[in-house]
């Protein structure tokens, strides 16, 4: 028990990758399923214990190997990465369950044990860029999610997947290698691949060519995989026509994990000081992520695929999460990492009831939504409380983030951005309330009773539907996590 | 005269660079996919080279240790750039099998007719 519990770190990462070839050797999809299934919910467990260790002792290091750092890998646990690791393993605990029906319909059988293995290999990927503390491995782990998410949106049954996937594989290569280019100017410069020796050496270097320009290539890369406008041509597509549950997984993480490395490399390794004081990034970011805001949300209420209409939702709140990063004082940041932990919630959620609605009605178009209140009453009460998260009403998630994010910016004297903030939610109310609209005061075309949703699939649905809620009333948890990361992260309060 | 050696002695920097703007040309310009994946080469192809020559010590040898040698280059960043090559590899073999995908699917590889077909 003493060799589980001294090599966690290692463990969390190490679980889904062995699994993933094993998983490949299992003969049937079933079998595949089950055995993704007890590794999900294995992984969650191990990240449940990380949070408890570092809410008890604070942060986690690891060498990897015995070799000490700086020179052998650290993972490096702290509160930040504690929550990102929770969400990202939590989510596919939750979500792989439900694969059992979902991808019935949307992977062929011959598939679909390759598909489990691909989904181990990507959660790999994403544990490890949270759990690392080193940047050239941040980097190797975020080609491994990145090439497997690929692979896993190009298994949605369009042929547009395959389109979307290769658009994808460009504009996500391109963020990648951008990030490589920055870690190598940032290793020329200090000679040192540990992030938090980073940190120390580039203080004593200064400001200097080589190090704006790392800055700016790895913000950018970041900015890329975190999908904010105007770089985040990939996601709607990449989301509309990949597997639903792929959707409701990605939707629910990959963005984040963006976040994570955004809030990482701006706070741990250039400092609050040479990213705001220097470098002005305020005058990038919130512009950006407001423009982010009302733009995508406006195209999303065009949208009749519903699908399409939450990826473009997504873009919205990536632009949330940006704007709380680029205040750059502690309430904003708290109310970014409250966002990436929220918005993962609602966002599964809302992705999950698509695949519920595919499942039966084979489309998630707005015809299909027709009379949905009455056909199908429980998936679509999951949708109305994940939706009003969406909004930012109070008692869900949403009204916490968007709270702290109005605070934070009130805090900085910039009230027209708090009352940005308030009009893009109204923005957000229309498109969750066409669907409400269409499915609670629309008769349905076709009213032949809709069969039951298969537990399996309603469950999980139905729990991040009420995790909305719990979350949205018992704050201590998320708020306390977030304003531990803060401290921990050297944001001044 | 400045200039010059200033160029000269940034050479490797000077051809990472236009490699690199090279590549993304490539990208944004070429429609056909297979072009595309390309550019896409040619374009971590530039990152490569901007590792490797950083490990590059002025009067240093290979790094392998010998006697009566002082100063050796430096070799992380070859092991580094290795792993990037290795990564580059899969992206591109992806890239193809997804390029063959599309082709059974649409019957070509242009982006530009994709883009027609797929026009309800």
């Amino acid at each position: 028990m003493s060799f589980v519990t001294a090599n966690l770190p290692a463990l969390q990462v190490a679980v889904p990758l062995i699994a993933a070839p094993i998983c490949a050797l299992l003969v049937r999809g079933r079998y595949a399923w089950v055995f993704t299934t007890i590794v999900a919910w294995l992984t969650f467990a191990i990240s449940l214990a990380l949070m408890g260790e570092v809410l008890d002792k604070g942060s986690v290091s690891y060498s990897m190997g015995g070799w000490e750092p700086p020179w052998g890998i650290e993972y490096h646990i702290d509160a930040l990465s504690a929550l990102l690791l929770v969400l990202i393993s939590g989510m596919a605990a939750i979500i792989t369950p439900a694969a059992r029906h979902a991808i019935g319909v949307e992977v062929t059988e011959r598939a679909r044990r390759l598909f489990f293995t691909v989904a181990l290999l990507a959660l790999t990927g994403m544990l490890g860029i949270v759990a690392t503390g080193d940047a050239f491995n941040l980097y190797v782990f975020l080609e491994i999610s990145s090439l497997a998410s690929y692979a896993l949106i190009a298994m949605g049954n369009s042929r547009r997947a395959t389109t979307a996937a290769f658009h994808y594989l460009i504009l996500g290569t391109i963020g990648a290698t951008f990030i490589l280019i920055g870690v190598g100017l940032i290793y020329s410069a200090t000679g040192t691949l540990n992030m938090a020796d980073m940190a120390g050496r580039l203080r004593a270097v200064g400001v200097t060519p080589t190090v704006e320009a790392a800055f700016a290539f790895i913000i950018i890369g970041a900015a890329i995989k975190f999908a904010l406008f105007p770089v985040h041509f990939w996601m709607p597509n990449a989301y509309t026509y990949a597997p639903s549950l792929v959707s409701a997984f990605f939707g629910a993480t990959a963005t984040k994990v963006g976040a994570y490395i955004l809030i990482r490399f701006i706070f741990t390794v250039f400092g609050e000081h040479f990213a705001f004081g220097e470098m002005h990034l305020s005058w990038v970011l919130i512009p950006v992520a407001i423009a982010g805001a009302f733009v995508a949300s406006l195209v999303a209420c065009w949208q009749d695929d519903l699908k399409r209409m939450l990826a473009f939702s997504s873009v919205a709140q990536v632009g949330y999460i940006g704007l709380g990063i680029g205040l750059g004082n502690q309430d904003g940041v708290v109310a970014a990492v409250v966002h990436v932990f929220n918005h993962g919630l609602m966002k599964g959620a809302l992705f999950l009831v698509m695949a519920c609605v595919i499942l039966r009605l084979g489309s998630a178009d707005m015809a299909s939504f027709r009379g949905l209140g009455k056909r199908m009453p429980v998936v679509m009460a999951a949708f109305v409380i994940a939706g009003l998260s969406m909004i930012g009403v109070p008692l869900t998630v949403g009204f916490i983030s968007k709270w702290y994010l109005v605070v934070g910016a009130l805090q900085e004297g910039l009230w027209p951005v708090a009352a940005l903030v308030l009009i893009s939610s109204l923005i957000a109310a229309v498109y969750i309330w066409r669907v409400v609209e269409v499915a609670y005061f629309k008769e349905p075309d076709d009213d032949a009773p809709v069969k039951a949703t298969p537990p399996l699939l309603l469950i999980p649905t139905l729990a991040l539907a009420v995790l909305c809620i719990v979350f949205g009333v018992a704050t201590d948890f998320t708020v306390n996590v977030a304003l531990l990361a803060t401290t921990t992260l050297g944001i001044a309060p | 005269m400045e200039t010059i050696t200033f160029l000269i002695e940034h050479a490797n920097y000077w051809a990472a660079v236009v490699l690199l703007m090279i590549g993304l040309y490539i990208l944004t310009t070429r429609g056909n996919l297979i072009k595309k994946v390309v550019g896409l080469n040619i374009f971590q192809s530039a990152v490569f080279l901007l590792y490797i020559s950083m490990g590059y010590v002025d009067g240093g040898s290979a790094p392998i240790v010998k006697e009566g040698i002082e100063v050796y280059s430096n070799p992380l960043p070859h092991v580094l750039i290795l792993t990037a090559i290795v990564v580059g590899v899969a992206t591109s073999s992806l890239a193809l099998a997804l390029i063959v995908r599309i082709r059974e699917a649409y019957g070509t590889i242009e982006e530009d007719e994709i883009i027609e077909l797929d026009q309800p």
